[in-house]
């Protein structure tokens, strides 16, 4: 199976863009070629301006840039980009419904052996509360790529989760993206599991072991995380005794609460949570972190299991 | 006394235990460890009251790498004071360890601040200044902050206060190494001159070559008698001091040498 990190096909997908689109402008803050926005820079290096190590600042120039008509692609690590910079995000982007696009990379535990310091685990926690900016978790180059075409011609704040290393490409070529629809990967019975960027593999691996046990579950992809797909959740909801969520971030405030939002107001659902239990990560290999921390179908499969 | 050749041996020792770590941990960042490598050793040897014996007290000399991706350093220096074993080096960035990516206070002796995200260390720095100050404790302070860490707001906004709160008792070593992630510091985002800034901001400023011992000793001396502000001593550095390939090199910032160029440097370190 094809295998590119999300933030690779960002990259790509951003040198596209910036030579096609003379209103994107793109901000990197000293980690250009790790976040690829790097690729923008060889292709354009008049509309790719590294602010050195400075995320705030990064953020406010993002957001006077969008005050002039640019279309803003500003990145850092999601830790820094959400983290750091958060209230000149919520002020100057957020309150301001400017046109930036925070595309932050490395997100979750999987950035790897950096450590906790480095590793966002509240990021779509503390972006999905600022009023009006969308969120979205792609799962693969192919959505990628997609994602970051499309958000330039949606106006308003977006962020855009991305990861450090490469997972395998479930999308087929032809695939469309649409903001704010979860995509069904697999139907099956009355389990349903929503899965957002990393986890959405493993759920796929899930599936495929549960059916050789004859077990069929539903996989949803949930790129965009706010605003979420209620429509779908809630008819999925209809239909199983338990619906499962599953992320790279921790229980608090990201897709599982998303989803008990949805579930809790329209269709009371019993839930099963595969998320980081209330802990920061570590040093680690990506995979031998998403092990310890309980985030692989593994996690899921025993959540179904508990329910058949 | 000074003993020039016996802090050469360890700064020798700490270089050649920074190789082993990064290479077994396939990660970490030897460029901005080699460069300060000196500052840390000449601090934690002859300059700071630190060892076994106090080294678990909430106020004794105290000492915080604001540029923290420097952490291969601080590790192989704390093993050199007797905190870490030289076995737990080699557990460095891997899953279960102790030793963290960017270093973790709670975790290791002698690492008296979790750092990493740029910036930050500094303003720790200040408050822990500032508490000697109020509980008239006759401890120090020092802080190792990067060039490029430096185009941090925060950097500016601990200078200022301490200036402010006239932390006499704070010592900053400005690692001027010249180079952060991206490249050259000056086509990045330039931030100097920082000496300038730095006196703008009240502080007294000393300059050394940040790879002499003498000169590094001599300017801790002449900034303990500086009273009524805070020091800055600006040294001058080659980010991957010691082994050529990595000297000067922004590539070296973040990548592991391979075992082939493992044991080429560990050959130039003798
Ligand atoms: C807030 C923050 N932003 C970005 C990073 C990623 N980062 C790690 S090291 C580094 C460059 C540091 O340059 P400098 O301070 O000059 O360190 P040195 O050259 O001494 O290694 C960057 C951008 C970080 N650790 N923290
Ligand atoms: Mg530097």
């Amino acid at each position: 199976m094809a295998k590119m990190a999300t933030r690779e096909a960002y990259g790509k997908a951003l040198a596209d863009l910036i030579v096609k689109n003379e209103n994107i402008v793109v901000l990197d803050a000293d980690l250009s070629k790790s976040t690829k926005t790097y690729d923008a820079k060889v292709v354009c290096p008049q509309r790719h301006f590294n602010v050195g190590i400075a995320e705030c600042d990064m953020m406010g120039i993002a957001a006077g840039l969008a005050t002039c008509g640019n279309i803003v692609y500003a990145s850092s690590f999601a830790m820094f980009a959400t983290g750091r910079a958060y209230e000149i995000v919520r002020n100057s982007i957020g309150y301001t419904h400017l046109n930036v696009k925070i595309c932050a990379t490395h997100a979750g535990i999987t950035l790897g052996e950096d450590g906790a310091s480095h590793q966002s685990i509240e990021d779509l926690s503390l972006m999905r509360g600022i009023p009006g900016m969308t969120v979205i978790q792609p799962v693969d180059d192919v959505e990628t790529t997609q994602v970051i075409h499309a958000i330039s011609e949606l106006n308003g704040p977006f962020y855009v989760r991305l990861g450090r290393f490469a997972v395998d490409t479930i999308n087929a070529p032809d695939y469309k993206w649409q903001v704010g629809k979860g995509v069904v990967l697999r139907e099956g019975k009355d389990i349903t599991v929503f899965a957002t960027g990393v986890l959405v593999q493993q759920a796929l691996v899930a599936y495929d072991v549960l059916k050789a046990e004859g077990v069929e579950i539903t996989v949803v992809n949930i790129h965009t995380i706010k605003p979420i797909d209620e429509e779908l959740i809630v008819r999925l909801a209809k239909k199983s005794k338990v619906i499962i969520s599953a992320e790279e971030h921790s229980k608090y405030g990201g897709l599982s609460s998303a989803i008990a939002e949805v579930l809790a107001a329209k269709c009371p659902t019993l839930m099963e949570v595969v998320a980081l239990n209330d802990t920061f990560g570590e040093s680690g290999t990506p995979q031998l972190l998403l092990e310890k921390y309980g985030l692989t179908s593994k996690e899921i499969i025993a959540a179904v299991k508990k329910h058949i | 006394m000074r003993n020039i050749a016996d802090l050469q041996e360890i700064a020798l020792r700490v270089r050649r235990n920074i190789i082993k770590m990064v290479t077994e941990a396939k990660s970490g960042h030897v460029g901005g460890s080699f460069s300060a490598t000196e500052i840390a050793v000449s601090l934690y040897f002859e300059e700071m009251n630190i060892n076994k014996d106090n080294v678990k007290d909430k106020a004794r000399d105290k000492f915080v790498l604001s540029k923290g991706h420097a952490s291969p350093l601080l590790f192989a220096v704390l093993c050199e004071k007797g905190f870490l074993a030289e076995s737990e080096l080699l557990t460095f960035r891997k899953i279960n360890s102790n030793l963290q990516g960017h270093p973790n206070m709670n975790y290791v002796d002698g690492v008296d601040m979790s750092t990493g995200s740029l910036g930050q260390g500094l303003a720790a720095a200040v408050g822990m200044a500032l508490s000697y100050k109020i509980h008239n404790q006759d401890f120090r302070v020092y802080s190792v902050v990067g060039d490029g860490e430096s185009q941090e707001g925060m950097i500016w906004e601990a200078a200022m206060a301490a200036a402010h709160y006239k932390l006499d008792n704070l010592l900053v070593i400005l690692d001027q190494n010249g180079l952060q992630i991206d490249g050259d510091i000056t086509k990045v985002m330039n931030p100097l001159p920082l000496d300038e800034k730095f006196k703008a901001f009240g502080w007294h400023v000393l300059y050394v070559d940040g790879h002499d011992l003498n000169q590094l000793l001599d300017a801790y001396a002449v900034a303990r008698t500086i009273k009524g502000q805070p020091t800055c001593i600006i040294a001058t550095t080659v980010k991957g001091k010691g082994v050529s390939v990595m000297e000067n090199q922004a590539g070296w910032h973040g990548v592991a040498p391979t075992l082939e160029q493992a044991e080429a440097a560990l050959k130039e370190l003798v």
